[in-house]
C-alpha cells in the first residue's frame, strides 16, 4: 500500500491501513462510507483511491502548517 | 482447519520466496478468554498460517497483548486491536488495523516484501518531496470489505 510505502522512506510517517467495518466509532467520525478514506493528521481527508502525485502534495501541505 | 485454502497457501508460498531480509510479524491481540475483540483469534491463526508459508526463518510472527503489555503498546503507538506491524531492519511505522482479509491480505503480502528489501519502491520525486519532512506524519488509510 503507498502509504505503507511512505513509512518505510521516511521515519518521519507512520501509515495505518484499517478495517473500517471493525472500528465503526472510527468509520463514523471519518464518515467512512463504502470508499477507502485517507486522513493526514487527523485534518486533511481525501476520498477514494489517490494516486502518489496527489498523496504527496497532501502530505506536503504538513509542511506548510 | 486452516484458514487458508490449498490454493491460496500455494500463492502466498510463491510470493513469499521473494522474501529478502527476515520480517517479524509484531501482533497486538487479547488475552483468549476476554470477549472484546471478535477477530483477534482469527487475526492471529492467520498471519501464523502466513509466517509457517514463508522461506525458513524469514517471516516470524511476536504476540503481545493490548492490555498486560505496556511495554509494547508503547513501543509499537499500538491503540486498537487487533493490530499488525510489519517490521524488518526496523519498525518504520506499519501497521494493520483489523483482520487483514480481502483488499488487506494482498496489501499485507505487499508490504512483507517491500519490507524485507527494505526500499519503498517510490518514485524518485516522490523521494526528494518526502526527505523535505520535518514534522510528524500519521496517514490512517480506512478500507471498506470489498
Amino acid at each position: 500500500m503507498l502509504a505503507h510505502r511512505l513509512a518505510l522512506e521516511s521515519p518521519w510517517i507512520r501509515a495505518d491501513m484499517v478495517e473500517a467495518t471493525e472500528f465503526p466509532h472510527l468509520a463514523n467520525k471519518y464518515q467512512v462510507y463504502g470508499v477507502p478514506r485517507t486522513v493526514i493528521n487527523e485534518t486533511i481527508h481525501i476520498e477514494g483511491a489517490v494516486p502518489e502525485s496527489m498523496l504527496m502534495s497532501e502530505l506536503l501541505k504538513v509542511l506548510d502548517v | 482447519m486452516p484458514l487458508l485454502d490449498d490454493k491460496i497457501q500455494a500463492q502466498v508460498r510463491k510470493t513469499l520466496e521473494g522474501m529478502a531480509g527476515p520480517v517479524k510479524l509484531v501482533m497486538f491481540t487479547q488475552a483468549a478468554e476476554a470477549l472484546e475483540c471478535e477477530f483477534c483469534a482469527e487475526t492471529r491463526m492467520l498471519i501464523e498460517e502466513i509466517a509457517a508459508l514463508a522461506p525458513s526463518g524469514k517471516l516470524s510472527v511476536e504476540v503481545h497483548d493490548l492490555i498486560a503489555d505496556d511495554a509494547a503498546v508503547g513501543e509499537y503507538q499500538v491503540d486498537k486491536i487487533p493490530a499488525i506491524a510489519v517490521v524488518g531492519a526496523k519498525d518504520y511505522g506499519i501497521r494493520f488495523y483489523g483482520i487483514p482479509s480481502g483488499y488487506e491480505f494482498s496489501s499485507l503480502m505487499d508490504d512483507i516484501l517491500t519490507v524485507s528489501k527494505g526500499e519503498s519502491g517510490l518514485s524518485d520525486s516522490t523521494k526528494a518531496a518526502v526527505a523535505k519532512l520535518n514534522k510528524p506524519v500519521h496517514i490512517q488509510v480506512y478500507v471498506t470489505p470489498t
